[in-house]
């Protein structure tokens, strides 16, 4: 039984993190696609149309992949975790199916008909189309991210006398707790740093190349117009993100910090070796701030924040017995890495913005090299963000109400998960091959001329300069 | 009605709505080794259903979604219990979605020749797999008095439930057909599918009948049903599927597929009409079957979800009305399978088009 839970936890863990690759690329290329139509729109420039298509094509592959994996993390909470199912679904159920009918419905019908309606609608509603493609992409990700607070922090229900489960009891709490907020905001932000570095990492290929200059200088530009702000409001609110979750969940702070014993001020670890488990929490070396840790938790450098072994015997007298630690030298890693990611995006973003101040943004080759490999900074910071978050809320599935060895399925076996686990590896592992070389393939080509009809029949107007 | 009662029939109104929205494009998915001759065949038929699979499928996400949310206890005991039905469902899903994107991607007769045997198997299996499944809903499965499920994989196969699989297959290819006559791309394929649309309809409204009959015998008997209310949908749907020979054999497509499509619903009615107020029958206790009442979320979700419901429902009609609007138009015949095909008409093209206006300072 306790493999089938450990495989259940790996299946949940890779196809979360695998479906979130899609996702913040989905919920970032959206508002940059509907800026791009908005200004051909305005200025009759065709530039801009051409790199909307451009992009347009990474996003609908993109997409594609992203909507088919989330079939799985759906059916996955039934099929895996139906004991977390049975005891919470009467609260975590509207979200999800609210985000259906609500959000991703929307969103996909108008993809489709931003795709394939370009030549049936009006310029005006097929620019329309663009900004209900993004205003779904958010509201679905509102959607997810109240349902995953409400597991981080359960708020606005009661536990039913009779069937002893977990009921919803006031809606506007499970909604728009302040949590589902803050966390809402730092994934908008997630998603915009994510849609904007890829297309800053494909403008500078073109401009390395040395073709098409002059359009993708000015992908390059807005990229950096959003990233730049974005990146630099993601490291505060990312900080105000660990505030809020201190007084959620104490114990996921300390885990992230290593902190073993509460300390008055805290410093902050930058990095360090050892001091990882409770037998060892004395790190053989280590690089740290003094103060930085008491202003990140609280706002205040003089603070005391709690450590690991206070918030256990804490939550010992309030559950009772138990290992209430979650893993340590995961939580400390996950932590720096999100946080790295997240200063390098900002270095690289005042870069950028410095090079477009100066306009000199198309001669800079090692910029470019440099924005190429930044690709991969977004989505570190997704994948480390994730795992912080949910493997530090750990032994839970849903913080103080649920554990999560009483959430997996009590009918499955090792072999039946095992087997589901293996085929999803490898079927995800295929299609990230090829969808690789899909993106690869078409983030390469040379953007589309605009030789159709673009818009609601009639011809195509003469650009205005 | 009560808000349990009323939430069992919209989560069979959203199963309706995903059989008979994804049914054509499973339907059209069964037929390409059956009408198409040619790679140009192939492509107008993957073509036809291009623009609408992906958003066909978000009906399958709904009810799911509304099964969790409203029934929570038939949600996990079903999703937990049909494992490796729908784990093998989810493979192929995922591996359809993938077929119509990577298809058009490289020439290569191989290449496309592999991921069209990938389209047309998981466009049977799906199916298939739905019509066992849910059919095993009302057959019974073994569920303990905590309502866990437990048998395994093999207490979904009965001759009822294989019956049921064999009958939506056979409606999805008929409904496909059906659709392909009315907006098949190229003249030849349209033609072909009308004229098998009729060939296709004989067998298909017999396994759909027999399928019918077969549900209410099951529910008189395994389900402690009456008789009567199941006789009504049944005889509804037995003139449907009738009426929808009739039209094939006329070559009307907009009327065969309005009536293909009334046939799927009354099909997926009738069963739930059967399962009421049962939703999951345990064949090791009758008393163990879940209910509308024991598998439900408590009164505030159910009142909640109704509000949000009515709210958002209508609103999903309005753009869903407003969408076909659009797309009313008959897809033609080249028509782009993919929309990254749709983007990137001169993928590959090695030189800067010439452009209008002040874009020629590129490069």
């Amino acid at each position: 039984m306790s493999t089938a839970l450990e495989l259940a936890r790996w299946q949940f863990a890779l196809t979360t993190l695998y479906h979130f690759t899609f996702v913040p690329l989905t919920m970032g290329l959206a508002p940059l696609l509907a800026v791009m139509q908005s200004i051909w729109y305005r200025t009759g420039d065709e530039r801009w149309l051409r790199l909307t298509r451009f992009f347009a094509v990474l996003f609908v592959i993109n997409f594609a992949i992203g909507a088919a994996t989330g079939i799985v993390q759906e059916f996955q909470f039934g099929m895996n975790w139906s004991g977390f199912s049975r005891y919470v679904g009467d609260v975590f159920g509207a979200p999800l199916a609210i985000e259906g009918i609500g959000a991703f419905m929307l969103e996909s019908t108008f993809i489709g008909l931003w795709i394939f309606g370009r030549d049936l609608l009006g310029r005006r509603a097929h620019l329309a189309c663009a900004y209900v493609v993004w205003f779904g992409t958010w509201l679905s990700a509102y959607f997810i991210i109240a349902a995953n607070s409400w597991m981080q922090h359960p708020v606005g229900y009661a536990i039913n006398a009779r069937t002893g489960r977990a009921q919803a009891t006031d809606i506007w709490a499970i909604f728009f707790q302040r949590l589902t907020i803050m966390a809402f905001v730092h994934v908008i932000l997630a998603g915009l740093m994510t849609g904007g570095f890829v297309v800053l990492g494909v403008a500078s290929w073109h401009l390395l190349r040395g073709r098409n200059l002059e359009l993708f200088r000015r992908a390059a530009t807005l990229a950096i117009v959003v990233v730049l702000p974005v990146s630099v409001i993601q490291l505060g609110w990312g900080s105000e993100l660990g505030v809020a979750m201190t007084n959620v969940q104490p114990m996921k702070i300390a885990a992230s910090e290593a902190l073993w014993n509460s300390a008055k001020p805290a410093p902050f670890s930058l990095f360090q070796i050892g001091g990882f488990s409770a037998s060892d929490p004395i790190p053989v070396f280590s690089i740290e701030i003094p103060g930085l840790l008491s202003f990140l938790a609280t706002n205040s450098f003089t603070a005391e924040v709690k450590g690991i072994n206070q918030v256990q015997t804490q939550e010992q007298t309030t559950y009772g017995p138990g290992n209430y630690v979650p893993d340590v030298r995961l939580a400390y890693w996950s932590m720096r890495v999100m946080a790295y990611m997240g200063t390098l995006s900002m270095i690289l973003a005042i870069w950028g913005g410095i090079l477009v101040w100066r306009k000199r943004l198309l001669q800079a080759t090692w910029f470019h090299r440099a924005a190429l490999a930044g690709i991969a900074l977004p989505f570190l910071a997704n994948f480390a963000g994730w795992i912080l978050t949910e493997t530090g809320r750990q032994p839970w599935i849903v913080y103080g109400l649920q554990r999560t060895a009483a959430g997996v399925s009590s009918t499955s076996s090792t072999a039946m998960v095992g087997a589901s686990l293996a085929v999803f590896v490898g079927l995800y592992g295929v299609l990230a091959i090829v969808d690789f070389w899909l993106m690869r393939r078409y983030a390469r080509l040379d953007p589309p001329a605009i030789d159709d009809v673009p818009h609601g029949g009639a011809p195509a107007p003469a650009p205005q300069y | 009605m009560s808000l349990q009662a009323t939430w069992f029939v919209l989560i069979c109104g959203l199963w309706s709505a995903y059989f008979v929205t994804e049914g054509f494009d499973f339907g059209v998915g069964m037929l390409v080794p059956v009408l198409a001759r040619s790679e140009a065949d192939r492509q107008a038929m993957f073509g036809a259903i291009g623009p609408v699979w992906d958003g066909n499928e978000v009906w399958l996400l709904i009810a799911g979604g509304a099964t969790f949310a409203a029934f929570p206890q038939w949600y996990a005991t079903m999703f937990s219990g049909f494992y490796v039905a729908l784990l093998a469902i989810l493979v192929l899903l995922i591996v359809r979605v993938v077929s119509f994107e990577w298809r058009t991607k490289s020439q290569h007769a191989t290449w496309r020749g592999i991921w069209t045997w990938v389209n047309v198997s998981a466009s049977y299996g799906a199916p298939l797999l739905w019509g066992i499944g849910l059919s095993s809903l009302l057959y019974g499965t073994p569920i303990a008095a905590n309502q866990e499920f437990t048998g395994s994989f093999w207490s979904l196969f009965s001759v009822y439930s294989v019956l049921a699989g064999l009958a939506v297959v056979a409606l999805f290819a008929l409904h496909g057909a059906v659709y392909l006559g009315l907006r098949g791309g190229q003249d030849e394929v349209r033609v072909r599918a009308q004229a098998l649309a009729f060939r296709l309809a004989v067998p298909a409204v017999l396994l759909g009948a027999a399928f019918l009959v077969a549900t209410l015998i099951v529910g008189v008997t395994r389900n402690h049903q009456g008789v009567w209310s199941g006789l009504i949908v049944l005889a509804l749907a037995l003139v449907a599927a009738a009426v929808a020979l009739v039209f094939a054999w006329l070559r009307r497509p907009a009327l065969a597929f309005v009536a293909t499509a009334t046939t799927i619903v009354l099909a997926v009615v009738m069963l739930f009409v059967e399962l009421y107020p049962r939703v999951m029958v345990s064949s090791s206790a009758f008393a163990n079957s879940l209910t509308v009442s024991n598998a439900a979320s408590g009164h505030y979700t159910l009142t909640v979800m109704t509000v949000a419901t009515a709210l958002l429902l209508p609103v999903v009609f309005v753009y869903q009305f407003w969408t076909y609007r659009v797309f009313r138009v008959r897809v033609t015949g080249e028509a782009s399978v993919t929309p990254a095909d749709i983007l990137a008409p001169r993928a590959g093209r090695p030189e800067d088009p010439p452009s209008g206006g002040g874009a020629g300072s590129d490069a």
